[in-house]
């Protein structure tokens, strides 16, 4: 499987988390085994040291590649191109023009040879010239469609969409876009009206699309108008203030959060919890538990936490999906896994996500990875205890397991993402 | 002569919303299903209220001065009449009118309030009997408690409090061998007295009505009238106490629960020596015919005739432990909604829902019960009541900041 991935930024050009999302997409990709030729405005002619091969789109030769094209089109069945070449859709007469002018300009004073002309110019930045480039791209995206190998194309952000499409369109493959943020969330009700056109325009295009949240997804759906059904949700590894910020989240107790979020089944050792719990919350009663998620014991823990009489500070909030899994995760300040037995775990990464530092089993297979979680055996519920009464009076302490767990976790992470979105390839491959 | 006393339970609880969850908790602080109670008292006004009380009022026009009912309406219940439906209390207030109905007086919000704050009790008390006396124009001298919860210090209480009549469940742990079929008196008062429920006769109309497996069925005013009878020279006195759902609701029109009904006065005053009475005509009427001893409580549900309906799960005892001991601060903040808020989560309902006696059988008590089970019940009931209690914090914060 080969994919052709539109992207705006990659290490070490990087001024946002999109670069940082890219490379930990691609390497979580390729270890699953996907092959890939990740496209970028520039590189400014570094040398990019990765096991796939890099694209600069101020490195690819217009007119050499399109007399290549050419000579393959003489030697196929032309009517599988449904049309001619065309410049890129939403590059405007206007842009057009004075992309042309500008060229004849730089052709004089630098006196460009014609190795050079083919050439189109890029920044890579956000600065003004943003949206020609983002038009200009799009040139890069229909001729690379025509020529690059590919089964999929893959592209991160509206600033790609452009390409993305006209990639499709000239190659017949199918098109994932890839939403880690929006107009919505960048400029709430004071929309750029061209920018959210692109999105939109790129999300009805595609043929699948991943939103790296449940939040995410809900804006593609209601704000975008997209059908639920279209889009799957790959979280990534964020910073939690900013994931606060975005979710719309405000916490609605002052007091810290400890969370349990799992199935309610003995395995998950829901009880070593509420016995926990009970203890911490004789000693401190600024702080509130939760336990989320639904299982055969649950009707039991809701007895143990009335007979213990915690009602004011121990809540139950049943099953939860989707985004209200993110609020929850968001909202917290320690995750507990007490797992009797697990085989791995991938909820403490989950809870990572949003930077809350995790006390898990050693039970559990996570515990291996995680070097710098807080480790308990499930039953000894006085070291439970003691490790959240500890995290929640140090909160340097609880911030700095956060941070380390989550470089632990990392690139397990991705690995993780990057299986995810393989199955999404899987999907529109299938479909087409 | 021998009498017989119909009394009828009218009461409807402000449901929670059954998905208020942890979420919610801080930001939003209305509880209420509004669309489910809204809809379960037009369907119950339709089916049960609004037919019973044209019928009871035909018959009492049929039998001036012989016909007669007594009623215990819920505060909460004629609160949800004036906001969905105040035809049906036009309708008692008509009933009122006719001279031949008593109103019975109660805690306003069907609260378990007499075992948990004392103070509260009374406040509750006096709301109610100052809403009938606006509505009905009655004082009332008549006094059942909460699913006739009963109890010795009850009656102290009320004798105190000026009451003449008590009524409550004729349970066979207090009766022993004596028959409820008398005017009795609590032990430790003098003028207060005490009138038991007859659960036979009244579970024959409320429960077995329509019952097919029941050996009496079909049940004729015929039939229930000669059993009435029967008590002659045997008693005084045949209190018929149920849930006034029990007509068009409980027992549906088509099991021919109001043709019953209908013919049941004259079928009952056939024989000369029967009447109709009300409570306190009951307490003047009679004299008691010994003293009875409550030294625990009882109550009418199930078959058990004591609380264990409403406490004695921990899911019950953490959540109406934790109301009431937040009372202080609800009425310290003199905020008028939220100390009705407070007050309709005292509502008995809430704590019947997290019942767990027969979730596991799936009884038919299931019916009543709004919840899948009685750990959702107990986990929106808590949610409430954290919203609550932080909203109280909030407001004493800024109160004390101004």
């Amino acid at each position: 499987m080969k994919v052709l991935m539109f992207g705006w930024e990659f290490p070490p050009i990087i001024s946002g988390g999109l670069g940082t999302a890219s490379y930990g997409i691609t390497r979580g990709l390729h270890n699953a085994g996907v092959e890939l030729a990740f496209v970028m405005p520039t590189k400014k002619r570094l040398k990019i040291d990765v096991p796939f091969d890099i694209i600069a789109a101020d490195e690819v030769h217009l007119i050499k590649r399109y007399e290549q094209v050419i000579r393959e089109m003489k030697n196929i069945n032309t009517s599988v191109f449904k049309k001619k070449f065309t410049i890129a859709p939403y590059f405007t007469k206007e842009e057009y023009t004075e992309y042309l002018q500008q060229f004849e300009i730089e052709k004089k004073h630098h006196k460009i040879d014609l190795e050079q002309e083919g050439l189109l110019y890029f920044t890579g930045n956000y600065g003004k010239q943003l949206m020609s480039e983002v038009h200009r791209y799009g040139i890069i995206g229909e001729i690379l469609g025509y020529g690059e190998d590919c089964d999929v194309i893959h592209a991160h952000d509206w600033l790609t969409y452009i390409a993305g499409v006209a990639a499709k369109e000239a190659s017949g493959k199918p098109l994932v876009i890839h939403v880690h943020a929006t107009e919505v969330d960048r400029s709430g009700e004071n929309l750029n009206q061209e920018v959210f056109g692109i999105e939109k325009y790129g999300m009805t295009h595609a043929d699948r699309i991943i939103a790296v949240s449940h939040y995410t997804k809900n804006i593609i759906i209601h704000k975008y108008g997209i059908d639920a059904s279209k889009v799957d949700v790959v979280h990534n590894a964020v910073d939690k203030s900013q994931k606060l910020k975005r979710l719309g989240i405000e916490k609605n107790v002052k007091e810290k959060i400890v969370l349990f979020l799992g199935r309610v089944t003995m395995q998950k050792g829901p009880d070593y919890f509420v016995e926990a719990a009970y203890k911490v919350f004789q000693k401190n009663k600024n702080v509130r538990f939760v336990m989320a998620g639904s299982g055969d014991m649950l009707t039991r823990m809701i007895l143990r936490v009335a007979s213990l009489r915690m009602l004011d500070r121990f809540h139950f909030t049943g099953f939860l999906k989707g985004v209200d899994v993110e609020r929850m995760y968001a909202m917290s300040d320690i995750y507990v896994m007490p797992s009797v037995s697990e085989p791995f775990g991938i909820s403490p990464f989950e809870a990572l996500l949003y930077d809350v530092p995790a006390i898990i089993s050693k039970q559990s297979g996570v515990a291996e990875v995680l070097n710098h979680a807080i480790k308990i055996d499930f039953w000894d519920i006085d070291r439970l205890a003691e490790m959240m009464l500890m995290l929640l009076e140090n909160e340097k302490i609880a911030k700095e397991i956060a941070s380390k767990s989550k470089a632990d976790m990392e690139f397990i992470h991705w690995d993780y993402a990057g299986e995810k979105i393989k199955s999404v390839y899987k999907t529109v491959l299938n479909f087409n | 002569m021998i009498s017989v006393l119909f009394y009828f339970q009218v009461h409807q609880p402000f449901r929670l919303k059954k998905d208020y969850s942890f979420f919610d908790i801080g930001k939003n602080h209305f509880y209420e299903d509004e669309e489910a109670n809204r809809s379960i008292l037009n369907k119950v006004a339709d089916k049960c209220y609004i037919p019973t009380n044209k019928l009871l009022l035909d018959l009492i026009k049929r039998y001036p001065g012989q016909f007669k009912v007594a009623f215990s309406i819920s505060g909460v219940v004629i609160e949800q009449f004036e906001k969905y439906n105040p035809y049906v209390l036009e309708l008692f207030q008509e009933l009122a009118a006719t001279g031949q109905v008593e109103f019975i007086n109660e805690t306003y919000y069907h609260s378990l309030s007499f075992l948990f704050s004392k103070k509260e009790f009374k406040e509750q008390v006096k709301m109610h009997k100052e809403k009938i006396q606006t509505l009905f124009g009655q004082t009332p001298t008549t006094f059942r408690n909460t699913e006739l919860i009963y109890h010795n210090d009850l009656a102290l209480e009320l004798e105190k409090m000026g009451y003449k009549t008590v009524i409550s469940e004729g349970a066979n742990q207090i009766m022993g061998w004596r028959s409820p079929n008398y005017l009795y008196q609590p032990v430790g008062v003098h003028k207060l007295n005490l009138l038991l429920k007859n659960f036979k006769l009244s579970d024959d109309i409320a429960f077995r009505f329509s019952n097919k497996g029941w050996e009496d069925y079909p049940l004729t005013a015929e039939k229930f009238a000669s059993w009435i009878h029967s008590t002659s020279g045997n008693g005084e006195l045949i209190n018929l106490f149920m849930d006034y759902e029990t007509f068009g609701e409980h027992q549906w029109a088509d099991t021919g629960i109001f043709d019953f009904m209908k013919a049941l006065p004259e079928a009952i005053l056939k024989n000369p020596e029967y009447q109709f009475i009300t409570p306190s005509q009951a307490s003047q009427f009679y004299t008691p015919l010994s003293q009875i001893d409550v030294p625990y409580y009882i109550s009418w549900a199930d078959l058990e005739r004591d609380l264990t309906a409403w406490l004695g799960n921990p899911l019950q005892d953490s959540a109406i432990e934790k109301i009431y001991e937040i009372e202080k601060e609800v009425k310290a903040s003199k905020d008028v909604e939220i100390i009705h808020t407070w007050r309709k989560l005292l509502t008995s309902d809430h704590f019947y829902y997290m019942c767990t006696k027969w979730f596991s059988d799936g009884d038919v008590h299931k019916y009543f019960n709004p919840y899948d089970s009685p750990y959702d019940a107990y986990v929106v009931y808590a949610n409430v009541l954290n919203d609550l209690i932080e909203t109280i914090k909030q407001k004493s914060l800024v109160a004390m900041d101004t």
